[in-house]
């Protein structure tokens, strides 16, 4: 017999009412997201869960970052029951649970300043479209022995590149971190030590883009969480340290349709299909608009003019990893992996908005049938400036700030994020952009004070 | 002769599940067994209940099936009678010609019987005829068996170490609590209560998402992986992958051999 969405939502329901009376759950911590994609908490009790599962939580929204304006502040936090889970690191004689929310105005309709809302509204257009984007991100962080903001951070090891560490803190850490992730409901693929001291990646394993998202808000709180039970500080800030490859978050997509992967063709000599080539020829014609979402400190750019693993221009290859969109090649039989990679997203994103605008720029490249151009088959990180005009590469934005120019200017941003998101984010970074550029660095007085 | 219901103990040796080790089925199969008749039953009713998991046991008169009866009673009956129309219809008279008759009850009757059904509808809610085509005797067994599960018990489903309690929606293995999303929970129950059986992703979307689903087979492989996770490296295997078919919970029911892991 087939259920309504009504009998599963009401099924979904007592299975966590049930669960947390069965189990003995002392608090529930509803859970969502502030524009800027800073994890907030609040907890209930298990008394209040019946009722905030049917009529949502009411609170202020203006104390939190971007969401209400002043006059209209109150909003609901509606748990969304499906995404309930046991928090593994609770402490057993006090077990909690978690819910992901949906943030709703008081009448029930979503709110617009809420970021899970906004990736919801794309995700639903793209099935409107027939669509669902399938997301895997590779998640790279730093461990460092220290959090004080006073004095550099200090790795843990000087260990580099798929090395097997003995004996280390961090591959204990990650191992635990790994078995947190698994009870959680986050499949892991690989874990491994990345290129620079005290640098780790942790790979997941795809699914739908809104599953994703919540994985990536619960992946950052358990990474430093357990870092933090044993005295080490875990960041994902884009580049932490000078002169080493930072972190970035880059991220494979599928795009699904009837049930096949829409971006395999297996008449193409290349195996692409028309919808995966205008896919990625959206992403490229829109990424510099995007980027200020995908990176969205000033510490991004860092990481994006630096090279190493970053892509610096807007372009696309199959097996070069220094274009900003990779296809890499799936093993034979597995057209199911066909998948692009956008290498651009750093891992102190908002996953849900930088989900929603990579979903709204190949969609649009999907629906205006954009053609694809050539794959850049150079290095591009040793182009100078006068070849990459001739070869007519764009650059990514240099810094935040040309990064706001660019999606103040962005319809599909807008339209991806909305009016409220989309304005408020713009004068909050702009805030922080004005902000950096009154500091004083310690670049300017290493170089200039002795000489001036 | 008992049906896998018949309250064998579960053997956990050598690390395969073997079939014996199954009890339980979806919450219309948790239920005490069905009485079948004659003793023993034709080898491919025998066959038939076991492949869909119905918990039986066959009795030889009515006298047996009055002395077997189980605490909680039968929770229905197959009677076959083609080949001993007497004994079979004095049988379905002791059952239905009472203050409290059995149901539901499925008749199974040969071609030339027909007319045997005349004036008799009292004594059996359906008929099937003989030589029966083992799908459609599964779905009327299906359907006529659907509401019978007695609703006032926990109902158990369980399946070597692990166990669901449907009523409590709560999970364990090796008596340890799973810790489950709902849909997780609910992919696991579906498994679990058809061991042996190969379920396609297209089936078990329709099943065990109902159209509120997307992404297609993807979403299953999603969540079995997750599953996977939750039961343990020990326990990981009860979901088998079956190659370019679907998933499989615990072993083969037929041609166990077969499918036992290398090793084994």
């Amino acid at each position: 017999m087939e259920k309504t969405s009504e009998d599963r939502l009401r099924d979904q329901r007592d299975y966590v009412l049930r669960t947390v009376e069965e189990r003995g759950v002392r608090l529930i911590r509803l859970w969502f997201t502030d524009v800027l994609g800073r994890h907030k908490s609040v907890a209930i009790s298990p008394a209040e869960l019946e009722a905030v599962l049917e009529e949502g939580l009411q609170f202020d929204g203006s104390a939190i970052d971007g969401f209400s304006r002043i006059q209209e502040s109150d909003v609901l936090a509606r748990p969304d029951a499906a995404t309930f889970e046991l928090l593994p690191w609770a402490d057993p004689d006090e077990p909690s649970g978690t819910i992901f929310c949906d943030i709703t105005n008081l009448d029930g309709t979503p709110f617009a300043g809420d970021p899970r809302q906004v990736l919801r509204r794309n995700v639903e257009q793209a099935r409107a479209a027939g669509f669902e984007m399938f997301c895997a991100p590779e998640v790279e962080f730093f461990y460092f022995a220290n959090s004080d903001t006073t004095s550099p951070p200090v790795p843990l090891d000087q260990a580099s590149y798929f090395d097997l560490t003995t004996a280390d803190v961090a591959s204990d850490l990650r191992k635990q971190t790994l078995h947190m992730l698994e009870a959680l409901s986050i499949p892991v693929e690989y874990s491994f030590h990345e290129d620079s001291p005290s640098q780790h990646e942790i790979d997941l394993q795809y699914t739908d883009a809104l599953s994703m998202a919540d994985s990536i808000m619960t992946l950052r709180l358990a990474v430093k969480k357990i870092a933090m039970d044993r005295g080490v500080y875990a960041t994902f800030m884009p580049k932490p340290l000078n002169g080493v490859q930072g972190s970035g978050m880059h991220t494979h997509l599928s795009l699904f349709r009837d049930g096949a992967n829409a971006f395999h063709d297996p008449d193409a000599e290349d195996g692409l299909s028309q919808t995966a080539r205008a896919f990625i020829a959206g992403l490229l014609h829109h990424a510099r608009e995007i980027t200020a979402v995908t990176n969205q400190l000033v510490n991004s750019y860092k990481r994006i003019n630096e090279g190493y693993e970053a892509p610096r221009y807007v372009s696309w290859a199959r097996n070069n990893r220094s274009a900003l969109v990779r296809v890499p090649i799936p093993k034979p039989g597995k057209v199911d992996s066909t998948r692009i990679e956008y290498r651009a997203v750093d891992p102190a994103c908002n996953p849900y908005l930088a989900f929603s605008v990579l979903l709204a720029a190949g969609l649009r490249g999907v629906e205006e049938g954009l053609e694809l151009g050539p794959e850049a088959r150079v290095n591009l990180y040793d182009l100078s400036r006068v070849e990459q005009r001739e070869l007519g590469v764009a650059g990514l934005p240099a810094n935040l700030s040309e990064a706001l120019d660019e999606m103040e200017e962005s319809t599909l941003v807008r339209d991806a994020l909305g009016d409220h998101i989309f304005e408020w984010f713009l004068r909050n970074k702009r805030a922080e952009w004005s902000e950096y550029q009154r500091q004083v660095t310690p670049f300017e007085l290493e170089t200039y004070l002795p000489n001036w | 002769m008992a049906g896998p219901g018949g309250g064998r103990t579960p053997d956990r040796g050598m690390g395969g599940y073997d079939r014996a080790d199954w009890r339980g089925g979806d919450p219309a199969h948790t239920m005490d067994p069905l009485l079948v008749y004659p003793d023993p039953p034709p080898p491919e009713l025998a066959q038939c209940l076991d492949l869909d998991g119905w918990a039986w046991k066959s009795v030889a008169n009515p006298d047996a099936a009055m002395s077997e009866e189980p605490d909680e009673g039968w929770s229905g009956a197959i009677v076959v009678a083609d080949t001993d129309p007497e004994g079979a219809f004095a049988l379905c008279r002791r059952l239905r010609k009472v203050e409290m008759p059995l149901t539901p009850l499925l008749l199974l009757v040969g071609g030339g019987q027909l007319a045997d059904l005349e004036l008799r509808d009292d004594l059996f809610d359906d008929f099937c005829l003989t030589p029966v085509r083992p799908a459609e005797l599964q779905a009327r067994i299906e359907h006529l068996f659907y509401r019978t599960g007695r609703g006032t018990r926990p109902e158990l489903v369980e399946y070597g170490p692990l166990a669901l309690n449907l009523e409590t929606y709560q999970a364990a293995v090796d008596g340890e609590p799973l810790d489950l999303t709902y849909m997780e929970y609910e992919l696991l129950k579906f498994l679990a209560a058809h061991p042996g059986k190969v379920f396609t992703r297209e089936t078990l979307l329709s099943r065990v998402w109902g159209y509120d689903y997307y992404g297609g087979a993807r979403t299953v492989d999603v969540h079995i992986r997750r599953l996977r996770a939750k039961l343990g490296e020990e326990h990981a295997g009860l979901i088998h992958t079956v190659r370019s078919v679907g998933y499989r919970f615990g072993q083969s029911r037929w041609g166990v051999q077969a499918s036992r892991p290398p090793g084994n």
